[in-house]
Protein backbone atom coordinates (compact mmCIF):
# COMPACT_ATOMS: atom_id res chain seq x y z
CA UNK A 1 0.00 0.00 0.00
CA UNK A 2 1.54 3.41 -0.94
CA UNK A 3 1.73 5.88 1.53
CA UNK A 4 -0.28 9.27 1.80
CA UNK A 5 2.38 11.23 0.96
CA UNK A 6 -0.12 13.58 -0.18
CA UNK A 7 -1.22 14.80 3.27
CA UNK A 8 2.02 16.24 3.83
CA UNK A 9 0.90 19.67 5.18
CA UNK A 10 -2.55 18.38 6.22
CA UNK A 11 -3.14 20.67 9.22
CA UNK A 12 -6.17 19.93 11.85
CA UNK A 13 -8.05 21.96 14.24
CA UNK A 14 -6.43 23.92 16.98
CA UNK A 15 -7.31 21.76 20.29
CA UNK A 16 -7.26 24.53 23.63
CA UNK A 17 -6.46 22.55 26.92
CA UNK A 18 -7.00 24.32 30.47
CA UNK A 19 -4.05 23.83 32.87
CA UNK A 20 -5.27 22.56 36.29
CA UNK A 21 -2.91 22.64 39.12
CA UNK A 22 -4.34 19.18 40.41
CA UNK A 23 -3.12 18.09 36.86
CA UNK A 24 -0.09 18.98 37.30
CA UNK A 25 0.86 17.98 40.14
CA UNK A 26 -1.01 14.45 39.49
CA UNK A 27 1.77 14.38 35.92
CA UNK A 28 4.75 15.28 38.29
CA UNK A 29 3.84 12.13 40.83
CA UNK A 30 3.43 9.52 37.86
CA UNK A 31 6.56 10.53 36.51
CA UNK A 32 8.50 10.78 39.62
CA UNK A 33 9.24 14.37 40.07
CA UNK A 34 10.34 15.51 43.17
CA UNK A 35 10.93 19.58 42.67
CA UNK A 36 8.62 21.34 44.22
CA UNK A 37 8.19 23.75 42.04
CA UNK A 38 5.52 21.39 40.58
CA UNK A 39 4.09 19.82 43.63
CA UNK A 40 3.87 22.27 46.32
CA UNK A 41 2.03 25.59 45.65
CA UNK A 42 3.51 27.77 48.48
CA UNK A 43 7.41 27.07 47.12
CA UNK A 44 6.12 27.92 43.44
CA UNK A 45 5.05 31.03 44.80
CA UNK A 46 7.97 31.75 46.77
CA UNK A 47 9.86 31.58 43.69
CA UNK A 48 8.05 33.90 41.88
CA UNK A 49 5.62 32.02 40.01
CA UNK A 50 1.54 32.46 40.12
CA UNK A 51 0.94 28.99 40.72
CA UNK A 52 2.46 25.44 40.57
CA UNK A 53 5.01 25.06 37.86
CA UNK A 54 4.51 22.44 35.05
CA UNK A 55 7.17 20.21 34.46
CA UNK A 56 8.40 20.72 30.73
CA UNK A 57 7.93 17.00 29.73
CA UNK A 58 3.88 18.18 30.80
CA UNK A 59 3.73 19.30 27.10
CA UNK A 60 2.48 15.59 26.69
CA UNK A 61 -0.73 16.26 28.33
CA UNK A 62 -1.26 19.81 26.66
CA UNK A 63 0.12 18.79 23.06
CA UNK A 64 -0.30 14.91 22.63
CA UNK A 65 -3.81 14.71 22.50
CA UNK A 66 -3.99 17.58 19.28
CA UNK A 67 -1.82 14.86 17.97
CA UNK A 68 -4.32 12.23 18.26
CA UNK A 69 -6.64 13.69 15.31
CA UNK A 70 -3.33 12.81 13.19
CA UNK A 71 -2.82 9.66 14.22
CA UNK A 72 -6.38 7.82 14.19
CA UNK A 73 -6.69 10.41 10.51
CA UNK A 74 -8.35 7.62 8.08
CA UNK A 75 -6.43 10.10 5.31
CA UNK A 76 -3.05 8.85 6.39
CA UNK A 77 -3.80 5.29 6.85
CA UNK A 78 -1.43 4.00 10.02
CA UNK A 79 -1.57 0.69 11.15
CA UNK A 80 -1.67 0.59 14.60
CA UNK A 81 -1.03 -2.82 15.11
CA UNK A 82 2.46 -2.10 13.81
CA UNK A 83 2.87 1.58 15.20
CA UNK A 84 5.85 2.28 17.35
CA UNK A 85 7.08 5.52 18.56
CA UNK A 86 10.21 6.39 16.90
CA UNK A 87 11.85 9.29 18.56
CA UNK A 88 10.20 12.90 20.18
CA UNK A 89 11.77 16.29 20.22
CA UNK A 90 10.22 19.38 22.41
CA UNK A 91 11.54 22.89 22.27
CA UNK A 92 10.59 25.07 24.88
CA UNK A 93 9.99 28.89 24.70
CA UNK A 94 8.56 29.51 27.93
CA UNK A 95 6.82 27.69 31.22
CA UNK A 96 3.69 26.48 31.39
CA UNK A 97 2.01 27.35 35.02
CA UNK A 98 -1.33 26.12 36.27
CA UNK A 99 -4.40 28.09 35.14
CA UNK A 100 -3.00 28.35 31.42
CA UNK A 101 -5.15 28.07 28.66
CA UNK A 102 -3.14 26.09 25.82
CA UNK A 103 -3.89 25.95 22.25
CA UNK A 104 -2.34 23.49 20.26
CA UNK A 105 -2.11 23.16 16.27
CA UNK A 106 -0.85 19.84 14.45
CA UNK A 107 0.36 19.45 11.48
CA UNK A 108 1.99 16.55 8.77
CA UNK A 109 5.25 17.55 8.64
CA UNK A 110 7.00 14.47 6.57
CA UNK A 111 5.74 11.13 5.77
CA UNK A 112 8.01 8.55 3.93
CA UNK A 113 9.59 4.82 3.38
CA UNK A 114 12.93 4.13 4.37
CA UNK A 115 13.84 0.35 4.28
CA UNK A 116 10.25 -1.39 4.46
CA UNK A 117 9.58 1.59 7.87
CA UNK A 118 6.98 3.68 7.44
CA UNK A 119 8.17 7.33 8.91
CA UNK A 120 5.12 9.45 9.88
CA UNK A 121 6.44 12.48 11.48
CA UNK A 122 3.75 15.49 12.91
CA UNK A 123 4.66 18.55 14.61
CA UNK A 124 2.74 20.13 17.22
CA UNK A 125 2.85 23.99 17.97
CA UNK A 126 1.66 25.45 21.93
CA UNK A 127 0.99 28.67 22.88
CA UNK A 128 -0.71 29.86 25.56
CA UNK A 129 -3.58 32.26 26.38
CA UNK A 130 -1.87 35.68 25.57
CA UNK A 131 -0.64 34.25 22.34
CA UNK A 132 3.07 33.46 23.31
CA UNK A 133 4.60 30.28 21.94
CA UNK A 134 5.25 27.65 24.85
CA UNK A 135 6.55 24.58 23.26
CA UNK A 136 7.04 23.18 19.43
CA UNK A 137 6.98 18.91 19.40
CA UNK A 138 8.27 16.85 16.45
CA UNK A 139 6.30 13.37 17.35
CA UNK A 140 7.78 10.65 14.89
CA UNK A 141 5.66 7.28 14.41
CA UNK A 142 6.90 4.37 12.69
CA UNK A 143 4.79 1.61 11.19
CA UNK A 144 6.55 -1.54 10.80
CA UNK A 145 6.17 -4.03 7.53
CA UNK A 146 5.35 -1.04 4.99
CA UNK A 147 5.78 -1.68 1.45
CA UNK A 148 5.93 0.77 -1.32
CA UNK B 1 30.69 28.28 37.87
CA UNK B 2 28.59 26.03 35.49
CA UNK B 3 27.84 22.63 36.13
CA UNK B 4 29.54 20.35 34.21
CA UNK B 5 30.48 16.40 34.48
CA UNK B 6 28.48 13.39 34.47
CA UNK B 7 24.78 13.25 35.01
CA UNK B 8 23.09 9.74 36.55
CA UNK B 9 19.80 9.07 37.62
CA UNK B 10 18.46 5.53 38.78
CA UNK B 11 14.78 4.46 38.81
CA UNK B 12 13.02 1.46 39.21
CA UNK B 13 9.24 1.66 37.61
CA UNK B 14 6.70 0.24 39.70
CA UNK B 15 4.20 -2.44 38.59
CA UNK B 16 2.01 0.37 38.62
CA UNK B 17 3.60 3.23 36.99
CA UNK B 18 1.83 2.59 33.35
CA UNK B 19 -1.38 2.34 35.41
CA UNK B 20 -0.34 6.30 37.10
CA UNK B 21 1.25 7.41 33.86
CA UNK B 22 -1.93 6.39 31.87
CA UNK B 23 -4.15 8.32 33.92
CA UNK B 24 -1.75 11.32 33.96
CA UNK B 25 -0.92 11.45 30.44
CA UNK B 26 -3.96 10.68 28.80
CA UNK B 27 -2.15 7.49 27.22
CA UNK B 28 -4.75 4.65 27.32
CA UNK B 29 -3.00 2.48 25.22
CA UNK B 30 -3.58 -1.36 25.95
CA UNK B 31 0.04 -2.44 25.08
CA UNK B 32 1.03 -0.20 28.34
CA UNK B 33 -2.04 -1.62 30.59
CA UNK B 34 -3.04 -4.95 29.55
CA UNK B 35 -0.07 -7.94 29.70
CA UNK B 36 -2.52 -10.10 27.72
CA UNK B 37 -3.23 -7.72 24.59
CA UNK B 38 0.73 -6.79 24.86
CA UNK B 39 1.37 -10.51 24.41
CA UNK B 40 -1.32 -11.05 21.42
CA UNK B 41 0.90 -8.32 19.52
CA UNK B 42 3.99 -9.66 20.01
CA UNK B 43 5.18 -8.14 23.01
CA UNK B 44 7.02 -9.96 25.92
CA UNK B 45 4.26 -8.36 28.29
CA UNK B 46 3.16 -4.82 28.84
CA UNK B 47 5.83 -2.06 28.11
CA UNK B 48 6.49 1.40 29.85
CA UNK B 49 5.28 4.69 27.97
CA UNK B 50 8.18 5.76 25.93
CA UNK B 51 7.34 9.44 26.72
CA UNK B 52 7.43 8.41 31.00
CA UNK B 53 11.12 6.96 29.72
CA UNK B 54 11.82 10.40 28.31
CA UNK B 55 10.44 12.62 31.53
CA UNK B 56 13.52 10.53 33.41
CA UNK B 57 15.88 12.02 31.00
CA UNK B 58 14.12 15.44 31.01
CA UNK B 59 14.60 15.05 34.70
CA UNK B 60 17.98 14.13 34.85
CA UNK B 61 18.91 16.67 32.11
CA UNK B 62 17.49 19.54 34.61
CA UNK B 63 18.58 18.05 37.85
CA UNK B 64 22.05 18.10 37.10
CA UNK B 65 22.47 21.62 35.29
CA UNK B 66 20.42 23.33 38.37
CA UNK B 67 17.05 22.24 38.70
CA UNK B 68 14.74 25.23 37.30
CA UNK B 69 12.63 23.96 34.22
CA UNK B 70 12.77 27.04 32.97
CA UNK B 71 16.18 25.90 32.59
CA UNK B 72 15.53 23.54 29.54
CA UNK B 73 15.77 24.46 26.08
CA UNK B 74 14.75 21.56 23.81
CA UNK B 75 14.99 17.70 24.69
CA UNK B 76 15.26 15.36 21.68
CA UNK B 77 15.41 11.26 21.76
CA UNK B 78 15.16 7.99 19.97
CA UNK B 79 13.32 5.39 21.48
CA UNK B 80 14.45 1.92 20.55
CA UNK B 81 13.20 -1.47 22.23
CA UNK B 82 10.51 -1.52 24.72
CA UNK B 83 11.09 -0.36 28.44
CA UNK B 84 10.24 -3.21 30.89
CA UNK B 85 8.23 -2.95 34.13
CA UNK B 86 10.32 -4.00 37.29
CA UNK B 87 13.52 -3.69 35.83
CA UNK B 88 16.27 -0.75 37.32
CA UNK B 89 16.56 2.08 33.91
CA UNK B 90 19.81 4.16 34.46
CA UNK B 91 19.86 7.57 32.68
CA UNK B 92 23.49 8.57 32.05
CA UNK B 93 25.31 11.26 30.26
CA UNK B 94 26.99 14.24 30.40
CA UNK B 95 26.81 17.93 31.18
CA UNK B 96 29.20 20.02 29.23
CA UNK B 97 29.48 24.23 28.87
CA UNK B 98 29.03 25.62 25.18
CA UNK B 99 29.16 28.98 24.35
CA UNK B 100 25.54 29.52 24.13
CA UNK B 101 24.61 27.56 27.09
CA UNK B 102 24.91 23.67 28.60
CA UNK B 103 24.60 20.77 26.23
CA UNK B 104 23.75 16.80 27.88
CA UNK B 105 24.12 14.18 25.87
CA UNK B 106 21.94 11.10 26.94
CA UNK B 107 21.16 7.56 27.16
CA UNK B 108 18.61 5.11 29.19
CA UNK B 109 20.28 1.87 29.68
CA UNK B 110 17.59 -1.18 31.06
CA UNK B 111 19.07 -4.77 31.65
CA UNK B 112 22.04 -3.85 29.02
CA UNK B 113 19.86 -2.78 26.11
CA UNK B 114 19.93 1.17 25.69
CA UNK B 115 15.96 1.68 25.50
CA UNK B 116 16.49 5.77 24.65
CA UNK B 117 19.51 6.96 22.84
CA UNK B 118 21.23 10.06 21.05
CA UNK B 119 19.42 12.01 23.75
CA UNK B 120 20.34 15.53 23.42
CA UNK B 121 19.37 18.45 25.89
CA UNK B 122 19.98 21.85 25.56
CA UNK B 123 19.77 23.82 28.72
CA UNK B 124 20.11 27.47 29.95
CA UNK B 125 22.97 27.79 32.48
CA UNK B 126 20.99 28.98 36.04
CA UNK B 127 21.25 32.39 36.81
CA UNK B 128 20.81 32.70 40.19
CA UNK B 129 17.80 32.40 42.30
CA UNK B 130 14.79 33.47 41.05
CA UNK B 131 12.40 36.02 43.32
Amino acid sequence: MPLAVDKVGKTYPALSYAVGREKIREYAEAVGETNSLYLDLDAARAAGYEDLVAPPMFAVVYAGRAVWPALFDPELELNFAMLVHGAQEFHWERLVIAGDEIATEVSVARIEERRGLGIYVFESRSSNQRGEPVCIGTWTNIVRGVEA
Amino acid sequence: MKPTGAIELRVTPDRYVTIRYAGASGDFNPIHLDDEFAREVGLPGRILHGLWTMAQVARAATDAAGGRPEQLRSLSVEFRGAGMIGEEIVVSGTLADRDDGLIANLVAVQGGKRIVRNGVARLRPRLGRQS
